[in-house]
């Protein structure tokens, strides 16, 4: 199965981070995207830019609406992601606990559907 | 109980434990067990019932499995995987009722693991495992917990659409996640229990139905993970607080307090039973929170009466209790526990300071206990103004009626007296 495992964080606190301690946690993520390609699990993932960054899209009675922000305007916000092979939900609960971030912020696991 | 019921409630969890994984998902194990039991109902009436009735049901529900796995085939046309899941399912020819019996596997566990996995939410974990451990129905659930049918129906679809989609594994989970699954798969089966026994509202006998198949889902767990400490402390737990089932509610349904019980009315046989368990729980590694309370029920169990209660022991074990579980209610029974066992000054002075706390605010329990070490004092006014603030607290009608019973004697007390 696919999972795709979304990193939040609380953005306030992200923001307040030192250089140092963004270094750190910089290094890690590297660390485990390696360890998690060298398993042979990785099948993809990203940072993302800021919240602040995002434009959300609708389109309403045929023409586009384009908002600034994001879609829900929450503290955790969406940082990042990956999207991992494992056989089952203990698998991949396993590999979003390695997760940097899963220390502060939250990890959501959501299983992939797969088109045949 | 009807003897169909019985038979159903004792093979229906069997049943469908065996053949997830042989039908590939649980939905479709239960339909597959669900069917093999209609079948039956029409059957036996005008047939009789079968010789060996558990082998039939195996069959049957075997057979039923495989037609579905068949439909699918065609249907979806995943040929080579579902013709595999036929050959597991398809009976072998020939075999006695005693080998097919044998044969068919007891996978109880896993089923138990995966109704309780963490990923579910509390509620649906409990339903989960009463419909399908426990092969209560729907109707019966949604009755014990005092929620439309619908809601409960629908309660347990998502559940189980969860554990497919979401790729929850079906088996016995890895020996570092032990620890915290058997956690997680006790906490749904106390939970339960305590739904039956501590209930303030709802028919009697659903509520002792809970009770029940809290215990039998104990049982199931302790038959099948015998060394661990935990899974036995629950047990005796369990046993011995059932133990007084009949004692502990007076007539009107009002709580009848453990000194105030007929102790001659307690189940015999399931103390024994929980003595034994605990004194096994107790003898390896430190005691968690259940061996603990189990062994603090036990000790209340060995008293022939009232007086006899060994207080400062239950004082100690509730020290203990404290280190593993420390909780607001841990630290009231204890300070209890003290005052019972002669420090009755320095008991209620622990309360006060917890009462100050506000933890407990909205605990009846609190004023209660308080005024009764008060009315020990001879402290009767005291003691009726403590039953007056537990009273507006109290939830239930006979616990209220208890307590207006205990203010009014503790104001007459003190009238007396002046």
């Amino acid at each position: 199965m696919q999972y795709l495992l979304l990193i939040y964080r609380n953005e306030a606190e992200a923001a307040a981070c030192s250089e140092t301690e963004r270094a750190a946690v910089f290094a890690e993520y590297m660390a485990l995207t390696k360890t998690l390609e060298s398993e042979g699990v990785l099948r993809g993932g990203q940072f993302l830019h800021p919240p602040a960054m995002t434009t959300t899209v609708r389109v309403r009675s045929g023409s586009v609406m384009a908002t600034d922000g994001p879609f829900a305007e929450t503290k955790e916000q969406l940082t990042g992601y990956y999207v991992v092979e494992a056989t089952d939900l203990d698998e991949a609960m396993a590999i979003a606990a390695r997760i940097p971030n899963a220390r502060d912020g939250s990890i959501e696991v959501r299983p992939v559907q797969l088109s045949h | 109980m009807d003897a169909f019921t019985a038979l159903y409630r004792a093979e229906f969890s069997r049943l469908v434990a065996g053949l997830v994984s042989m039908v590939g998902g649980l939905q479709a194990a239960e339909e597959s067990v669900q069917e093999a039991f209609e079948a039956a109902l029409t059957q036996w009436p005008s047939s009789g019932w079968p010789p060996h009735p558990r082998a039939w049901l195996i069959r049957t529900a075997r057979h039923k499995a495989l037609d579905r796995v068949r439909r699918r085939a065609n249907f979806e046309g995943k040929r080579a995987e579902l013709e595999a899941m036929a050959r597991t399912l398809d009976d072998p020819a020939g075999l006695s009722d005693d080998e097919a019996e044998r044969r068919f596997p007891d996978e109880r566990l896993k089923l138990l693991f995966t109704c309780c996995h963490p990923a579910l939410a509390m509620e649906a974990r409990v339903a989960l495992s009463l419909r399908t451990l426990c092969g209560l129905t729907t109707e019966e659930i949604a009755r014990a917990f005092l929620v439309p049918v619908p809601t409960m129906a629908q309660r347990l679809v998502r559940a189980k659409q969860k554990i497919q989609t979401a790729g929850i594994p079906y088996r016995v989970p890895a020996e570092s996640l032990l620890p915290d699954r058997v956690e997680a798969v006790l906490a749904v089966i106390y939970l339960v229990f305590n739904e039956g026994y501590a209930a303030s509202s709802g028919e009697a006998r659903v509520r002792q139905d809970l009770c029940d198949q809290a215990l039998r889902l104990g049982r199931t767990m302790a038959e099948l993970m015998p060394r661990r400490n935990d899974v036995q402390g629950l047990l005796a737990l369990m046993l011995l607080h059932d133990s007084r089932r009949t004692a502990r509610v007076g007539e009107g349904g009002e709580p009848v307090l453990l000194e105030e019980q007929d102790r001659s009315a307690w189940n015999r046989m399931q103390i024994d039973e929980g003595l034994k368990l605990v004194e096994e729980a107790l003898s390896g590694g430190p005691p968690g929170a259940y061996e603990l309370q189990a062994a603090i029920a036990a000790v209340h169990a060995r008293a022939a009466t009232a007086a006899d209660t060994d207080w400062a022991q239950i004082a100690g074990l509730y020290a203990l209790l404290a280190r593993v579980q420390p909780t607001p209610v841990v630290e009231l029974n204890r300070a209890v526990a003290i005052a019972m066992a002669g420090a009755l000054e320095h008991g209620l002075q622990l309360i006060e300071v917890l009462d100050r706390k506000g933890d407990l605010k909205t605990y009846a329990a609190l004023p209660a206990a308080k005024a009764d070490l008060l009315w020990r004092q001879g402290r009767f006014r005291s003691a009726a103004a403590e039953y007056e603030r537990a009273l507006a607290l109290a939830a239930s009608a006979p616990e209220q009626r208890f307590l207006e019973r205990r203010a009014a004697e503790a104001r007459r007390r003190s009238e007396q007296r002046a």
